[in-house]
């Protein structure tokens, strides 16, 4: 029983990363049609900040949560400015081979500087600990990144769906040109939209950060699981997004439990069982 | 949807020019290694330039962007490899066993991944390659991390030994020839034309009477058998079959292969292949430096060279010789 409660929170916590890493891939493709290949790498880079900060400058935990995001999500902009802008009146394939080859270059230089092994990150002081719930032990850390990446989904997904923002934002999405119109600068929304979703990125690699270890390859592998994920939920709603995280997650971490074989492979099988049933995914509207 | 290739129209007939390019590339091949030039890398990159051509066929000609053509290369690659080393199958069998291997994963597939377009098909297409991944890791037949290691070369129909590199050498240019000749007569013909037009404009083509996924299926498994021919040759050549062929990064790097090439033209996926492989000979020295040049040239490429060096140079070579 308490190997099971225990996979199940590992399960939450990872449905946490994925909820939060999709969400930004979600917001990013509702504006730019883009699919941003380098999240797996600003994830990791997020990650890298927060040890950065606390091992060379000594800035702890809580500060690395805002800034490591500022940071990574201020280079994400200079790359939507500098190269991604270029490409939007091309096909959407474009978008991905640059993210593609740009997310290698940064994982190649990172790996050179810091090797493949990974860097330990405390976990900070006030979150050392645990509580014994009576049916399992809940270490403290783990309990707040399930809380603060729900509470975070939950705020962005308000301010998209709930404020003048978010509707000029779903505006900007369904017809970019009527809403330029109007007089607002839509590319000066795209860039910033992007630089949210790289920073959303960033701040799930510092959440991490003393979870797993800080490796430069850490987001690699994820962003491909996340990828299905995305498939599975469908990129038309943003609770969508958010909910099959969380729930693939949780799917993922019972899988461990009664089949740990298949546990590399569960989500991708689920992914080809929607695409056999439901093509647009489960929260998804054909486009 | 616009296209993803720049390409001119692609004739219904081989031109002439295709002829003499043809018979020039096989020449200087042919000759290569008396030249100096050293076999083993010679069959590597030829192996590689199947893999990019067939991966062309479907990007290229069919506007598909497959990013998880790594395991179809991977799982002709184990299958042959098996085939050879513990069923004691001959050369030619242990090939076609692991290109049909291939051809069969590439019809499931296919059939699953072309119920979505555009970027949703190269996600799901890398998501299922990731799944084929983790399943070779863990089955036994594999070796996990090892490899299926040492497999034998074994004779040609019984006579020619291939253990001999140049024989093996001039083995692997046959398959790489015919194969290229398949690829030149699967585009020319109405087949690659209805293709064309499916990627060009998909809902015309089907209102046409197209039945367009039909098209978008045998293309795919078109390109995935013969990507499953190049793994089942490299395999038997380098006599190991391992995870590096499976891996994601495989996969991206034939789409590297194709697009520095040139994307749609019959020749480029072949100078993109023999660019990188030499590349990555030259830079085995340095580590992870390989990966970071392999991405600044995907980002150039992308930004300023979308139609590759072949298609530069017959842009440049339309432009003179007006």
């Amino acid at each position: 029983m308490q190997a099971l409660f225990g996979q199940l929170l590992i399960g939450l916590i990872n449905g946490a990363f994925y909820a939060m890493l999709s969400l930004g891939l979600a917001v990013i493709f509702g504006l730019l049609n883009i699919i941003n290949f380098t999240h797996g790498a600003q994830y990791m880079m997020g990650a890298f900040c927060a040890w950065f900060l606390l091992t060379k400058l000594g800035i702890g935990y809580w500060w690395s949560l805002l800034i490591a995001p500022i940071a990574v999500g201020a280079l994400g902009m200079l790359i939507e400015r500098t190269m991604l802008a270029r490409l939007y009146k091309l096909d959407h394939l474009y978008g991905l081979l640059l993210t593609f080859g740009l997310a290698l270059v940064i994982q190649g230089l990172f790996r050179n500087e810091f090797g493949s092994s990974g860097l330990p990150y405390q976990i900070p002081g006030e979150l050392a600990g645990g509580v014994n719930l009576g049916f399992m032990f809940l270490p403290k850390y783990r309990g707040w990144v399930i809380v603060a990446s729900f509470i975070v989904c939950l705020s962005t997904w308000y301010v998209i769906e709930r404020t003048k923002l978010g509707s000029y934002l779903r505006a900007a999405t369904e017809n970019p040109a009527l809403v330029q119109a109007f007089g607002i600068n839509v590319p000066r929304m795209i860039t910033l939209t992007f630089g949210f979703g790289v920073g959303l990125a960033a701040l799930a690699g510092v959440m991490a950060a003393p979870i797993y270890q800080v490796s430069p390859l850490m987001g690699a592998d994820l962003i491909i699981v996340v990828f299905a994920v995305v498939v599975i939920g469908g990129m038309g709603s943003i609770m969508g997004a958010i909910l099959t995280g969380f729930g693939l997650g949780v799917v993922e971490g019972l899988t461990k439990y009664f089949y740990p074989e298949a546990s590399n492979t569960v989500i991708f099988v689920i992914m080809v069982i929607v695409l056999l049933i439901k093509p647009a995914g489960l929260f998804g509207r054909e486009r | 949807m616009n296209t993803i290739t720049t390409t001119a129209a692609v004739p219904v007939r081989m031109s002439n020019t295709l002829r003499i390019g043809f018979i020039v590339m096989i020449a200087l091949f042919a000759v290569a290694p008396f030249a100096g030039v050293y076999p083993v890398f010679l069959m590597k990159a030829l192996c590689f330039a199947l893999f990019a051509c067939a991966f062309n066929l479907l990007l290229g000609f069919g506007g598909l962007l497959s990013f998880g053509h790594a395991m179809f290369l991977g799982t002709a690659g184990y299958l042959s490899a098996h085939a050879a080393k513990v069923w004691g199958f001959p050369f030619e069998l242990a090939v076609l066993t692991g290109t049909a291997a291939a051809a069969a994963l590439g019809a499931v597939v296919g059939a699953l991944a072309i119920r979505r377009q555009g970027i949703y098909f190269a996600m799901i297409t890398l998501a299922i390659a990731q799944m084929m991944f983790f399943f070779y890791l863990q089955t036994p037949f594999t070796h996990g991390e090892d490899g299926i290691q040492s497999v034998p070369r074994g004779r040609l129909f019984g006579i020619f030994d291939l253990s001999n590199t140049l024989t093996m050498y001039y083995v692997v240019l046959a398959i790489f020839g015919l194969a290229f000749l398949l690829i030149c007569r699967v585009v020319h013909s109405p087949f690659g034309q209805v293709l064309k037009a499916i990627r060009e404009n998909e809902p015309r083509a089907i209102s046409l009477g197209y039945d367009a996924d039909r098209y978008k299926l045998l293309a795919f498994v078109l390109s995935a058998t013969l990507a499953g021919l190049a793994g089942a040759t490299k395999a038997i050549v380098f006599q190991l079959a391992s995870l590096t062929d499976v891996h994601w990064t495989m996969s991206g790097e034939v789409v590297l292969m194709t697009l520095l090439g040139g994307m749609g033209t019959i020749f480029g996926p072949v100078v993109g292949a023999f660019v990188i492989t030499g590349l990555e000979n030259y830079l085995a020295g340095f580590g992870e430096w390989v990966t970071v040049i392999t991405g600044l040239i995907f980002v150039v490429c992308v930004l300023a060279f979308r139609r590759g060096i072949v298609g530069e140079l017959s842009a440049w070579w339309a432009r003179h010789s007006r």
